[in-house]
């Protein structure tokens, strides 16, 4: 039977109940024979807030055998972001006559003085959400005589969209645009992970949209100088279950490596396009990540040839230091040190609607996803 | 509940944020017994005649997108407000904001199309107002309807009356006119040809209602499905469960959705009921809804049930559940 790429995509066998069935019955046995391995439960970890955000909105965490635990990790744009960066796009967005485009996630996260760029909006400030950066060259096309920053955030799913628009300013020879590069690195943030002595993860369920651009390669480390088992998952109820098999098997059978439950969209060699765009466009570099602070070779920063479309270097808006909110766990839910009902605030003082930090702001935060479905 | 202190934008997305105001302010201030139960139109009780009074007020970018644009939406907005109580239409009003410097054929345009949508619910539009602002001090237009129509008597529908072991119907896909402003409004360049579901569900419901046993009928537009189970479960104390794999939404609102990440549960419709019907009744009534053109995909989508603390809750297709709860704040999509 001929089908359409959608058809496809929306098949209902990636969430059909008796695949589920079985794939759960199989975890079951899978993780008494990990557990037996692991000494207790099994960690492991989706770095991924897509992950976290599917994993609630399948209610499957009820369905998961005793002994399996699951924890958020790193891996949701807004919630990495340190608060120091956070102030400086408010730091932007407070310069007369700058317009500030963004996405939708960035709108309500505060700054260390509790404000959020929807506040900035409401005092006046010329904040448009778009959905895509090329929006914002056009912006800047359209409107020479008014400054466009763009607040690139994220990691290297978003980079390569940012670095497409920023090539296309510079070709385009605008001198009205700009972006800010707070981005981070998977591979880096796991390695930060791994190397904290405290570590517990057993296992990493790796990001399909990152690996799709970056490969398989990067990861090679993980498993191979830690032996942690690594399976790079896809975003379906099925994908899912079938990605934390094969991260109990690895753990049953010691040898951990790399696998592939994505490969309808994950290439061993990942997108060399996008690869080549990123090397073009920005350079490694230190990048400040909520909960950790300042860590060298971690993310990345505009290249020389770029230099010139770096937000924070033609305003610029220096760096500082600042505290996270007080009371609020994000910082060790995102390192998996805590779950999100572990916060004093969840679900108190702390809700979607009056957020305190950026797990429980972001569409893809873990505490968002444990407050929206219940866990 | 926080407290109010200034307007944001998630106080007009339908959901918790517009919940709160609404009570914290208007109900507080305009406080009565016909605008308590905070349904889609009002009843009262005029001359022996028992009237459903509902307004609505439109505001959409752009004002025109694919299947519908912001004067049909108008139309069938406070048509369909009306018919969920089980009202026949009587008649609209329309009032228009207009910004200054507005295209004469665009309104004309605009005009036509609710003419096109009144005369296909049979009512007229029979009053209305004009304001024009400055330009910069409105977003083109802005179109306020009113509506009132006759209940037939005897017949009355309320979310209080829900019961124990009711069936939840919805009419048909879900999801749609959300996906397609928001594609059009971002030029989004999605495809699958997602169009708004904007028409007047009158015929739909008065074909439905000859079966008896329909307790309650809500419109879902903003806050989408999940919302307005939210708000019957509120009032009838009863619990709503659903079968995700039941509910209808096309594979190409499905997709538009998971790229965007939304959720369907939560996107705004304007073609769309949801029905609390007695098990017996279900049917029926199901058949009912799948002879009519605007009914053809309804399905029973879940039950309600009695428990000790009443909860939206979703039975997912691979097996597990979670809560639906009330939107919070604005849909954003999501970052990668």
């Amino acid at each position: 039977m001929k089908t359409s790429p959608a058809e496809r995509f929306a098949s209902p066998l990636w969430r059909d109940r008796g695949l589920a069935a079985s794939a759960l019955a199989e975890m079951e046995r899978l993780v008494a024979a990990a557990s037996a391995k692991t000494g207790g439960t099994v960690n492991f970890m989706e770095v991924c807030g897509t992950h976290t955000m599917a994993i609630a909105a399948s209610g499957m965490r009820r369905l998961f055998p005793k002994g399996l635990r699951m924890l958020s990790g790193p891996g949701c744009p807004v919630c990495v972001t340190s608060q120091g960066d956070i102030d400086r796009v408010l730091a932007l967005a407070e310069i007369p006559g700058v317009i500030i485009t963004t996405f939708g996630d960035m709108m309500k996260v505060k700054g260390s003085k509790g404000l959020d760029l929807h506040s900035m909006r409401e005092k006046g400030a010329d904040i448009r959400v778009v959905y895509s950066p090329l929006d914002a060259v056009d912006l800047a096309a359209a409107e020479p005589s008014r400054q466009v920053v763009f607040i690139g955030v994220g990691f290297e799913t978003t980079a390569p969209v940012i670095a497409g628009a920023v090539a296309r300013a510079k070709k385009a020879g605008l001198k009205n645009f700009s972006s800010t590069a707070f981005f981070k690195l998977v591979p880096p943030a796991l390695e930060l992970l791994l190397s904290d002595p405290e570590n517990r993860i057993h296992g990493f369920m790796l990001p399909g949209h990152v690996s799709a651009i970056i490969g398989l390669e990067p990861y090679r480390f993980v498993a191979e100088k830690y032996k942690v088992p690594c399976v790079v998952t896809g975003f379906e109820p099925m994908d899912i279950l079938a990605g934390i098999n094969m991260l109990l098997k690895q753990v049953v059978s010691g040898r951990p490596s790399v696998e592939d439950e994505y490969f309808r969209a994950v290439k061993a060699k990942g997108n060399p396009a996008a690869q080549a765009l990123l090397a073009e466009v920005f350079k490694v570099s230190e990048a400040s990540w909520r909960a950790i602070g300042t860590v060298k070779a971690t993310g990345l920063a505009f290249s020389r040839a770029y230099e010139a479309f770096d937000a924070v270097k033609r305003f610029n808006i220096p760096y500082s230091d600042a505290p996270e909110p007080k009371g609020c766990l994000c910082g060790q839910i995102l390192l998996g040190k805590a779950l999100p009902p572990d916060c004093p605030l969840f679900g108190k003082r702390c809700t979607p609607s009056s957020a305190v930090g950026p797990c429980m702001v972001s569409s893809e935060g873990a505490c968002a996803a444990w407050f929206k479905y219940g866990g | 509940m926080a407290e109010f202190t200034k307007v944001l934008l998630g106080h007009g997305s339908g959901g918790r944020l517009s919940r709160d105001l609404v009570e914290q302010v208007f109900l507080k201030g305009f406080s009565n017994a016909a605008l308590a139960p905070l349904e889609d139109a009002a009843e009262l009780t005029l001359g022996g005649a028992r009237l459903a009074f509902t307004t609505d007020s439109y505001v959409v970018t752009p004002v025109e997108f694919p299947g519908a644009d912001i004067g049909r939406v108008a139309v069938c907005g406070t048509v369909n407000d009306l018919a969920v109580k089980g009202a026949v239409p009587a008649a609209l009003s329309a009032g228009f904001i207009l910004e200054e410097g507005f295209p004469a054929a665009l309104l004309r345009r605009i005009v036509a199309s609710m003419r096109q949508a009144a005369k296909e619910a049979g009512v007229e539009i029979v009053t209305g107002d004009t304001k024009v602002v400055e330009k910069g001090k409105a977003d083109g237009i802005f179109i306020n309807t009113s509506g009132v129509g006759l209940i037939p008597k005897g017949r009355s529908l309320t979310s209080a009356a829900v019961k124990p072991g009711d069936v939840i119907i919805v009419s048909g896909n879900l999801a749609e006119h959300g996906v397609a402003v928001m594609n059009a409004r971002n030029k989004l360049g999605l495809e699958g040809g997602i169009k708004s579901d904007a028409v007047p569900l009158n015929g739909l419901i008065a074909a439905a209602l000859r079966t008896p046993g329909v307790r309650a009928i809500r419109d879902i537009t903003r806050g989408g499905l999940a919302t307005v189970l939210n708000e019957v479960s509120g009032a009838c104390g009863l619990s709503a469960e659903l079968e995700e794999d039941a509910v209808p939404v096309s594979p190409a609102a499905r997709n538009a959705c998971a790229l965007l990440g939304l959720d369907p549960m939560y996107v705004a419709n304007e073609g769309k009921i949801v029905l609390f019907v007695s098990p017996a009744a279900a049917p029926g009534v199901l058949k009912a809804l799948r002879a009519h053109k605007y009914g053809r995909r309804a399905a029973a989508v879940g039950a309600m049930l009695k428990e000790k603390k009443p909860q939206v809750r979703l039975r997912t297709g691979i097996g597990g559940s979670r809560i639906m709860l009330m939107l919070e704040g604005e849909q954003l999509p999501r970052i990668c």
